[in-house]
């Protein structure tokens, strides 16, 4: 049970599947953000669950305090990771539970579909889970003959609108009630064709739809909110009573989940049962938790597997500058209050993990390098709310930071010609390594108000500082610099009063 | 090398730098500073706000109160070990509903419990700051399948059962027992983030404290 390892050092394996965005961000968002009624939907849905959380978080006057546990005992379970996997192991198999070791996307969804096979069904029944859509799960199984019916509100209308989720929590958080009055009568096989577009209504014909599919349903996928190491107990979180219906009614029960999603000790989860739903729904409670360990005869599924999947975790482990993403607990606080979020939508992220935490997380599980994940880590202004929101202080603006360095390094070290980011920051290097240098450079200001001309302002830059000049205009520079001012004001014999030696004409 | 062996060996080259394990402050609240009064009072605002319906009922009336809410309804489910006189009032009335009772002897299949309008069961405890209700599988309680198919759930809790903060129902439930927490009736907020109760789980939650 030792941690110390003793091996030869491993280069990091990275993962595959939906963690990868196809698209630059800068590419994708420029798309998303001309969808008007998108932005309307997520600037509504983003600030209404954003003041429920504030609201919640008020009340309790140790939230802080929680928030300290949480990212300590998290920590904790990063250092001892091996030690816990295997405690956990031994107590999930030791009540009759079977676990599955899965590297990669690929291997998961190979077990998950040999396990329903062995069972003989060619339908599965659904919870809500980021891993399996991280795995690819459904399209994998539908490759396979095999139809999983997702059971959650969202995930559902997602589904049978043939979308994308954008968000961890309210996967079709971009449709709104009258969007989702036409997904369900275009797509549901069975509707009253009178359906209004209340929630309420939508909710119910949910229910008619999915009722007939739990009632006979024989196999199960899930994923899990956490896995109790000193008891090998899993638990899912949810609001519909969907999850309990998967958990519950079918013989069998496959179970995915992340080996990062360890806590420590059963008592653990009063601290992360707090910090999850306040920051998630801003709910001081979700309506439905359900905890099992292993199989409870007469009770519940009787053939329950877990699979444990890599696909990348291992890689994040390895940098120890951006470990702490693991720590996530996929409340999805962090995307409702950001700034970026808010405007793009998840699906300018490309990766199952949208947001700010998915900015950090899905590059370091797949590696900068792949695909057009490098530009993940700039789709962020750095503001930092999402670090004050993180219910386990996942510092991720620094992690931002940390992997926009990996990115510029890992470009460098191809190319031998210096960029022209190279070169401007040589510049600036010269520029700013004496006053001489910087007084020589500021002659040059009367060219930069000759080129904005009569308008006063310069709207396109060349070369990449054309970048900034992209959607905003700099305003024409002053005819002298703050420091030739000072100059002339102070030569020897100028008269100089404080207070009124400022020329405002001058200043522009 | 097996999966198992190739993870773990990952995992423990990722570890090579031996992160130090921190000591876990544990500042937060971990008992209840309230009085029993304060406790329920609480217990019934946070149930109220989630849209389930509160009954605080002397012991004494149990059977009386049961029998009332259960005016009209056709058929229930109990779990073999519901305490019996609960129930006394209901087989003396010609319109009771018939009583279906889940035991390891006679399990109800899907069907049959999808038959039945509601179902009674007992509580391990709940946590007044939060409005949650916790059922492990007690004999008073049943398998988590009876308290799920019907569409209506009157739960009866004692107030002796009631604790202020998470941490004091933690310590009282046993991990190994198949658990549902339940916070009011099923919900979601999928649409618009407005929340509408009734769902997939009991549409309708009766909670009745004994006091």
């Amino acid at each position: 049970m030792s941690n110390t390892f003793l091996g030869m050092p491993t280069l990091p394996v990275f993962g595959q599947g939906n963690i990868n965005a196809t698209e630059s961000f800068p590419q994708a968002a420029r798309r998303e953000l001309a969808n008007t009624q998108l932005r309307a939907n997520l600037g509504h849905a983003t600030h209404t669950i954003r003041d429920k959380r504030l609201k919640v978080v008020a009340e309790l006057p140790d939230w802080e305090d929680m928030r300290n546990a949480g990212s300590a005992i998290k920590d904790a379970t990063m250092a001892n990771l091996p030690a816990l996997l295997e405690q956990f192991e031994a107590n999930f198999t030791a009540r009759g539970g079977i676990i599955h070791w899965a590297r990669d996307a690929q291997e998961a969804n190979e077990i998950v579909t040999a396990l329903i096979r062995e069972t003989g069904e060619t339908e599965v029944v659904k919870v809500k889970s980021m891993a399996t859509q991280e795995i690819g799960l459904n399209e994998y199984l539908e490759e396979q003959g095999i139809a999983a019916y997702e059971t959650d509100l969202a995930e559902l209308i997602v589904q049978l609108d043939h979308d994308k989720p954008s968000h961890i929590l309210v996967p079709a958080i971009h449709k709104n009630r009258s969007q989702v009055r036409e997904i369900f009568l275009r797509e549901m096989p069975v509707v009253d064709p009178n359906l209004t577009d209340e929630p309420a209504r939508l909710a119910e014909a949910a229910r008619k739809h999915l009722r007939k599919k739990f009632l006979s349903a024989k196999v199960a996928v899930s994923g899990a909110n956490f896995g109790l190491a000193d008891t090998g107990t899993l638990t899912v979180v949810e609001s519909e009573g969907n999850g309990r219906m998967c958990l519950t009614l079918p013989e069998t029960l496959i179970t995915v989940m992340g080996i990062e999603k360890l806590l420590p000790t059963w008592s653990d989860l009063e601290v992360f049962m707090q910090l999850l739903p306040r920051s998630s729904t801003g709910e001081r409670m979700n309506p439905y938790t359900s905890l099992w360990t292993g199989v409870t005869p007469g009770d519940g599924p009787q053939n329950v597997h877990l699979v444990m999947l890599d696909n990348g975790r291992t890689a994040a482990l390895a940098d120890e500058y951006g470990r702490t993403a693991l720590n996530c607990i996929r409340c999805s606080a962090c995307m409702n209050v950001c700034p970026v979020y808010e405007r793009t939508g998840g699906h300018a992220y490309g990766s199952t993990y949208p947001g700010p935490i998915g900015a950090i997380l899905s590059p370091l599980m797949t590696g900068i390098k792949s695909e057009e994940n490098s530009s993940l880590p700039y789709a962020s202004s750095l503001c930092g709310a999402c670090f004050d929101a993180c219910p386990v202080k996942i510092n991720i603006p620094e992690i931002l930071v940390h992997l926009r360095g990996e990115d510029v390094d890992s470009k460098r070290a191809k190319l031998k010609v210096p960029t022209q980011m190279d070169l401007m920051m040589k510049g600036a290097q010269w520029a700013f390594s004496s006053g001489s240098h910087l007084n020589l450079l500021e002659k040059g200001l009367p060219l930069g108000k000759l080129v904005a001309g009569r308008d006063k302002v310069i709207k396109k830059l060349p070369g990449i500082a054309g970048g900034w000049t992209q959607s905003r205009n700099i305003p024409a520079p002053p005819s002298q610099s703050f420091r030739q001012w000072w100059d002339k004001e102070h030569k020897p014999g100028a008269a100089v009063v404080p207070g009124t030696t400022i020329n405002e004409g001058e200043q522009a | 090398m097996s999966a198992r062996e190739d993870i773990m060996n990952r995992i423990k080259s990722a570890l090579r730098d031996a992160p130090e394990t921190p000591v876990v402050p544990r500042a937060y609240r971990r008992s209840s500073t309230m009085s029993d009064a304060q406790r329920l009072e609480q217990l019934v605002d946070r149930l109220v706000d989630y849209k389930a319906n509160v009954f605080l009922t002397p012991a004494a009336d149990v059977p009386a109160k049961l029998a009332e809410l259960l005016a009209g309804t056709s058929s229930i489910v109990v779990p073999h070990g519901l305490p019996q006189e609960w129930l006394s009032a209901l087989k003396d009335d010609a319109g009771a509903p018939a009583v279906h009772v889940d035991s390891p002897e006679r399990r109800l299949t899907v069907a049959e419990l999808d038959a039945v309008d509601a179902v009674v069961t007992g509580a391990a405890t709940a946590v007044s700051e939060t409005g949650t209700i916790m059922l492990d599988g007690s004999d008073d309680q049943g398998r988590r399948i009876i308290s799920l198919v019907p569409d209506r759930h009157i739960c009866l809790l004692h107030a002796a059962d009631i604790v202020e903060v998470l941490p004091e129902a933690i310590a009282r439930l046993e991990a190994s027992r198949p658990q549902t927490w339940i916070s009011g009736p099923s919900a979601t907020s999928d649409i618009e983030l407005e929340r509408v109760e009734g769902v997939h789980g009991p549409r309708t939650l009766d909670v009745m404290i004994l006091t």
